[in-house]
């Protein structure tokens, strides 16, 4: 028997739409693990979680819990925690009557006050329990969610795009305090979203969606490492594709460097006819010097104090390389370039 | 598949929910209009149109029906011309007093249609304040005081969705070169006509169905078809014709209600578009925009709406022997030749309207709380709508229809043996069924703006579907429930159509009192009447005052 979730070939469709929201997913989340979906808006992945949830009914498939289906089982007595991407507090309760709405109502005072404290403290905001939660800043108001949603312990906590509402510093910085107290607590979660960073940077695995249907499902560095087709590897931000040349056919310095640059690394399967795919600094400009591969700069931008140029290269096509910080050249201008193999990936044709 | 969350006590609970408020209306407001409407259409069990063909060749019938809508139109373009000034001035600009200003404007809204009568007239009167202009009995007369009741609804529809609107698009054009006068004729009013235009139909209907000061004012010479209703049942004892002419008065109610509900419908779209910016500025006089409606509120406010209140206060105070108390002294004792003292008849409306309120309470709140739901199938959804379209049709079928209906129905309700029309519940029932729609508007938007996450949320955390109702639904209600009990209150507590119909001679309320003294003569009863319509108007306007003060800034609907 297996522990934590299984959701088995699911379907949702809605009344009046073309095709089902969810398509025949399968996907398991053992339990103490946090797996992300990760899919564009409109892929289905807040219908899938909504139907775990138990607020939408799939017209097809089950979901289960350590093997007992919870299809019969009504939202309230699932014991599955939900957070939404605005926190959705009740605007008539404080933040102590908002954490302690999933506290058993007969329990007895003090352990309320105990558990709300103790919550309160976890996610950061403590002694916070008299405020009125309309004078909260957005990050206070998820983290009062996070902390309601975390009170009742429950077995399952569902995240839809928690952190999307927020700027993106603040994303960044809650996404690894979310990380934390996902694992202090030993929480199964299942979190759903749409930024590539915050899911790796939250989730032990990720499971890619896209039209309904899961792509792939690994772990975060396996996915980056070898996405299964180039839809996954589009979403996950590889921003060119090039076909594997036969041994001997011809092609151009720069293919011929890229399969070079790979084999040695050994980071990725070439079979011939695969594709590589490339990242953002698949190649990084060469300061001075021939290099046998070039290519035209056609803009230059700086990211963060890195210079980053959109450069043109024969046979690839517009990659953005990477130069080291404070270099600097006229658009228009040829550079050579040098390949890095961490930012490829092989792809099965 | 079992749909979960829906076990069968949910769906009886829903179910309940559905089939209260149905059989009230199906008892108390569709059995009796289906009653008239058979007396009309139905002679000796035949369809026999003789009845119709009879009203309409009386020439008096097309007068009072011209009358009805003449003065519903220029009562509406009255309301209309004053009141966007004022929605303008006091929903978008900021000025000292305004929330004073604001709450004095709603006064006349909630006033008993008797006492907008009895304060006209005793403005009016010969040797009134205003009797040299002679306009007392006259159609003027009449249409000022629609202007008067009507200015509140068209100042809170308009000003509440003048607050929401989003001023860059008024800005953008100012920046494009446009004078403040064009930006209001080509940006603004275009944006605010579907809020004007709900506004103006809404007050269309309570216009086109204005009774009681319509009673009061028009005297022999002008009526409206409700006025002729009752005349037609209680002076000439013409049932018939009253049948006849209750059905012309369905029919003009359900065209005024569809074009509101059409109009609603835009607004309500249009709000959804527009940014929720709360950006009041400070009068300037030196702005024409600002000067005009500066004047045209003063004007309003000071001539149309305080004059006739404050005469009616002093008014009250003179008597035949000089300046005194002795007219509020007379209601301790009955007047004339009722039985009941004016104080008595107070206590019967106020225990009256504590039932009406409470029904209304029970009824408008099921429906409300079925009519918020979004059900996912589309059949379910469709049977909302009509509950939601259903319920809204006793806001506009006069209450003079509700009275006649129960007169002729209800000596067997739905056929039953047994003759409610002895009952002293029976008035209760008839200003309930006038005040359901009331608490169903005031209740429902609130309703409706609950994020349906919030219950899925609640419902996550481990709550039943009765603990998320009670503590998402009604926590949040419950505001718009305390205004709702006060409306409902302050309409029964003046509600007069029905009631005029349906009161017992041993047990009137005090707007059927205050009626009846003005058809008295002599100074004195004269003089009883206005200080009774002191005692109604504070009464009424008291008791929304404290319901206003439980309702949190935004909360209400503007209807």
């Amino acid at each position: 028997m297996s522990d934590g979730l299984q959701v088995a070939d699911v379907v949702v469709r809605y009344p009046g739409a073309a095709s089902p929201a969810v398509d025949g997913v399968d996907l398991t989340v053992p339990t103490g693990e946090v797996v992300a979906l990760l899919g564009p808006s409109g892929c289905g992945k807040s219908s899938l979680l909504r139907a775990v949830a138990g607020l939408e009914v799939p017209v097809a498939g089950d979901v289960a819990w350590d093997g007992v289906s919870v299809a019969d089982v009504p939202v309230h007595r699932r014991g599955f925690g939900l957070l939404f991407q605005d926190g959705q507090l009740f605007a008539h309760r404080d933040v102590a009557g908002n954490v302690a709405y999933g506290l058993p109502e007969r329990r007895d005072r003090t352990a309320r006050e105990a558990r709300v404290a103790e919550l309160l403290d976890l996610v950061g905001l403590p002694g916070t329990q008299r405020r009125d939660v309309a004078t909260l800043s957005g990050g206070e108001r998820q983290r009062v969610a996070l902390a309601r949603a975390l009170a009742p312990r429950p077995r399952l906590l569902l995240l839809d795009e928690p952190l999307s509402a927020l700027d993106r510093a603040l994303r960044e910085r809650l996404a690894l305090d979310l990380r934390d107290v996902l694992t202090t607590t030993g929480t199964t979660a299942l979190f759903v979203t749409h930024d590539q960073d915050e899911a790796f940077a939250v989730a032990d695995r990720v499971a890619v969606m896209d039209a309904g249907r899961l792509l792939q499902v690994a772990a975060p560095g396996a996915l980056w490492a070898r996405p299964a087709s180039r839809r996954v590897a589009e979403f996950l931000g590889y921003e060119a594709f090039v076909d594997v040349p036969a041994a001997e056919a011809p092609a151009s310095p720069a293919v011929r460097a890229l399969v070079d640059a790979t084999r040695a690394a050994g980071v990725a399967l070439l079979p011939p006819g695969g594709v590589l795919a490339l990242a953002a600094g698949a190649f990084v400009v060469a300061p001075g010097g021939a290099q046998p591969v070039t290519g035209t700069v056609e803009v230059l931008r700086s990211r963060r104090g890195r210079t980053e140029v959109v450069v043109d290269v024969a046979g690839v096509g517009r990659v953005s390389a990477f130069a080291s910080a404070g270099w600097t050249c006229a658009p228009g201008a040829e550079v050579g370039l040098v390949v890095d193999a961490a930012a490829v990936a092989g792809l099965p044709g | 598949m079992r749909v979960p969350g829906r076990g069968w006590r949910a769906g009886l609970g829903w179910g309940l929910a559905v089939v209260v408020p149905l059989a009230f209306l199906t008892a108390f407001f569709v059995w009796p209009v289906a009653e008239i409407v058979g007396r009309g259409f139905v002679a000796d069990g035949r369809l026999d149109l003789g009845g119709f063909a009879d009203v309409f060749s009386r020439p008096r019938t097309w007068r009072v029906v011209g009358q009805t809508l003449a003065q519903a139109a220029l009562g509406t373009a009255g309301a209309v011309l004053l009141g966007v000034p004022g929605a303008y001035l006091l929903h978008r600009c900021r000025f000292p007093g305004r929330g004073a200003l604001r709450a004095f404007v709603t006064v006349p809204f909630v006033l008993p249609t008797v006492v907008v009568g009895v304060a006209f007239r005793s403005l009016l009167v010969d040797g009134g304040l205003l009797g040299g202009l002679g306009l007392d009995g006259t159609f003027t007369a009449i249409v000022l005081a629609l202007v008067f009741f009507n200015y509140a609804v068209v100042v809170r529809t308009v000003g509440g969705m003048w607050e929401r609107l989003d001023p860059r698009a008024e800005q953008a054009a100012r920046a494009l070169g446009a004078s403040p006068w064009r930006v209001l004729r080509t940006v603004t009013l275009p944006a605010l006509g579907p809020a004007i235009a709900s506004a103006a139909s809404l007050v269309f209907l309570f216009c086109a169905t204005a009774f009681g000061t319509v009673l009061v004012l028009g005297g022999r010479r002008y009526g409206t078809v409700e006025t002729e209703i009752w005349i037609q049942t209680t002076q000439f004892l013409d049932l018939r014709a009253a049948a006849v002419l209750s059905v012309v008065q369905l029919v003009v109610v359900v065209a005024a209600l569809s074009v509101a509900g059409r109009a609603r419908a835009r607004t309500e779209r249009a709000l959804a578009l527009g940014a929720p910016a709360a950006t009041a500025h400070r009068v300037r006089l030196r702005d024409p925009l600002d000067a005009v409606a500066v004047v045209v509120t003063a004007l309003t406010v000071a001539g149309l709406l305080a004059l006739p209140l404050l005469n009616l206060v002093v008014r009250s105070l003179r008597t035949p022997r000089g300046w005194g108390l002795d007219n509020y002294a007379a209601l301790a004792v009955p007047q004339d030749t009722l039985a009941v003292s004016a104080w008595q008849a107070a206590g019967t409306s106020v225990r009256t309207a504590v039932d009406a309120t409470m029904i209304a309470l029970v009824v408008g709140g099921l429906v409300a709380l079925v009519v918020s739901r979004r059900p996912r199938r589309a059949a379910a959804r469709r049977a909302v709508a009509g509950l939601d379209a259903l319920f809204m049709l006793p806001l506009g079928v006069s209450a003079v229809t509700v009275g006649f209906g129960f007169l002729v129905s209800m000596d067997a309700p739905l056929g039953l043996p047994v003759d409610l029309r002895t009952s002293p519940v029976l008035v209760a029932v008839a200003q309930a069924v006038v005040a359901v729609p009331l608490v169903v508007r005031t209740v429902l938007p609130v309703l409706r703006a609950v994020d349906p996450r919030q219950r899925e949320v609640a419902a996550t955390l481990g709550a039943s579907p009765g603990r998320v109702l009670r503590t998402v639904d009604l926590a949040v209600a419950l505001r718009a429930v305390g205004l709702a009990l006060g409306f409902a209150f302050a309409a029964s507590l003046g509600e007069f159509g029905a009631t005029s119909f349906l009161a017992r001679p041993q047990e009137p309320t005090l707007p059927v009192v205050i009626f009846r003294l003005l058809g008295r003569p002599g100074a004195e009863n004269y003089g009883a009447a206005l200080a009774a319509s002191v005692l109604l108007a504070a009464l009424t306007a008291g008791v929304v005052a404290v319901c206003e003060r439980l309702r949190r800034p935004g909360i209400g609907g503007a209807w």
